[in-house]
């Protein structure tokens, strides 16, 4: 396949999310025994000590959550993150999910700054692009604040 | 109850960006715990080496290159590693091995050339690898340390002026220390106006990486009574444990913490420190100094509470009462931490046992602790290593 016929929008990691902007969502895997959620969800044995499972189920995660921290990065990280040039300060969160119970970290959205939110606030999964090469965008996800 | 083991010996290779092989500051700070020890060489029973990553083959069987560089004598080796809790889980096989009655008298060391510059993963596209994934997702270490800093300051009130405080009094008690690499006090003027590098922490309050070597020679009590050792500290308790599923704490190089939804939710980190408590009969009550792992600055605010020195969301005012400082009620990183030091991977563990060691036999000088009688470490390695030590004065 070339280049041209490639979609103009790909994941930035196969398979840890829904490309649907509408329904965009985090793609994990649940314990068809005991319950338990993993993200990423590349699991083949159950983790919890009590559990001896070895299948799961394919399960978006919640879209909504509420932030636990967030921080900033302000010096371009090293390889294999994609900068554009110069590099863009961007800000990250990490948001603890109500019904998974657990903590997933991210990038929020474009824009905001970590003087737009605050420990406890609710925000909800989107997709944005993450990086850009050979003019391909690869997509991942971010938080964004609940207006 | 098994015999008791106690240090008789400690050394260290100045911290630096001294370039030279790791087995070179190994072996130094070999060399002077056995003569520390007052011990030969070729007494020595057991050696249990930290391993380095990034120094190829030799750094992989660490015991048996140290134990070629002081020269073979068919001592038994191992070689450990835990990330940064290599230095405990090397001196845990050590103390085993003693205990066991294998061994009289063993040598403990860990030393780590690193390279300039940011760590950074191994080069190549490995989606699988969660410590790849989350580098191309613009994660670093910093974000960690900065998402607990940022909470703390939501949750408790922690202010920027706290964190910096915490790198001004580190810098003060590191600035007589011969090991440490940074020796020079800070003002918080300087460190408040240093670059913002992940909100809210800024340069001077995150750990740099450096070159060292820490070493300790251990025996049974036995033995360093009749070799007439006057100077031992008597190993209290070790902990290496690993986490508790479902861990709650958000870990390098996670992208997400452990679910909970059909588990209770632990935090590893304050167990850490709670195992090793336990062996030695003991409560944070009773210690009278500790060494942490400050990563940031504001770590070390994490850890006053993490190995029991007050409550949650009480690190805060323990600082500002001047409490963690040398003088204080219950010192803190009074060899001046990874703030003075920077990490030296599989030598940091040993070095925070090395200044217990010299403040219980009340040989550190300057930073000297008054009537220092019980010292904690408190450190963890990435991957789930737990690291906690006790030392109590003989």
């Amino acid at each position: 396949m070339s280049a041209n016929e490639l979609p103009a929008e790909l994941p930035a990691i196969e398979g840890w999310f829904s490309m649907d902007k509408a329904d965009a969502h985090l793609i994990g895997s649940q314990c068809t025994q005991c319950k338990t959620y993993f993200f990423p969800g590349n699991v083949s044995y159950c983790r919890n000590p009590v559990c001896e499972s070895s299948e799961f189920e394919s399960v978006p995660l919640s879209r909504e959550g509420k932030i636990w921290s967030y921080t900033d990065a302000q010096y371009k990280p090293p390889e294999p993150y994609i900068s554009p040039d110069p590099f863009e300060s961007y800000a990250i969160a990490a948001v603890e999910l109500e019904k998974e119970k657990m903590i997933v970290l991210g990038q929020l959205a474009k824009g905001i700054t970590v003087d737009d939110v605050k420990t406890g606030m609710d925000v909800e999964l989107k997709l944005q692009t993450l990086f850009s090469k050979d003019g391909q965008d690869y997509l991942s996800w971010v938080w964004q604040p609940k207006s | 109850m098994s015999r008791d083991v106690v240090i008789i010996g400690s050394g260290m290779h100045p911290w630096g960006k001294w370039g030279k092989n790791f087995v070179e500051y190994g072996v130094h700070a070999s060399r002077a715990a056995l003569k520390d020890a007052e011990v030969d060489w070729n007494d020595i029973g057991f050696v249990a080496g930290g391993a380095t990553m990034r120094n190829g083959y030799p750094g992989y069987v660490a015991g048996a290159t140290f134990s070629q560089a002081l020269g073979w004598h068919g001592n038994e080796i191992v070689t450990c590693y835990a990330a940064c809790a290599t230095g405990s889980q090397a001196l845990a096989a050590a103390r085993s091995k003693i205990k066991a009655g294998e061994c009289e008298v063993a040598l403990v060391v860990g030393a780590d050339t690193t390279p300039k510059g940011f760590l950074a993963p191994q080069k190549g596209e490995r989606p699988d690898d969660p410590d790849w994934v989350r580098f191309r997702l613009g994660i670093t270490n910093p974000t960690y340390f900065a998402l607990y800093a940022q909470r703390r300051k939501d949750l408790y009130g922690a202010t920027d002026e706290d964190f910096a405080a915490i790198k001004v009094k580190n810098a003060e008690h590191g600035f007589t220390n011969e090991y440490a690499r940074y020796r020079k006090k800070f003002t918080m003027e300087e460190v408040l106006g240093s670059p913002m590098v992940a909100s809210p922490l800024r340069l001077f309050e995150i750990c740099a990486t450096s070159d060292g070597g820490a070493a300790l020679v251990i025996a049974s009590k036995e033995y360093a009574d009749r070799i007439g050792s006057k100077r031992q500290v008597k190993i209290g308790g070790i902990s290496t444990v690993s986490p508790k599923f479902a861990s709650a704490d958000v870990e390098m190089p996670d992208i997400a913490t452990d679910s909970a939804a059909a588990s209770n939710a632990y935090s590893f980190r304050a167990s850490i420190a709670q195992k090793a408590y336990t062996e030695a009969g003991i409560g944070p009550e009773d210690v009278s100094l500790a060494e942490v792992y400050d990563l940031s600055s504001a770590m070390e605010l994490d850890w006053y509470e993490y190995i029991g020195l007050c409550a949650q969301g009480e690190g805060e005012k323990l600082l500002r009462d001047g409490d963690t400082k040398i003088g204080g009620r219950v010192p803190v990183n009074t060899s001046g931490g990874l703030a003075c030091f920077g990490e030296a991977v599989p030598a940091q563990a040993l070095a925070q046992v090395c200044e217990l060691t010299k403040q219980l036999r009340g040989e550190a000088g300057d930073r000297q602790v008054v009537d220092a009688k019980v010292g904690v470490t408190g450190n963890q390695g990435l991957f789930g290593h737990g690291s906690s030590v006790v030392l109590q004065r003989e």
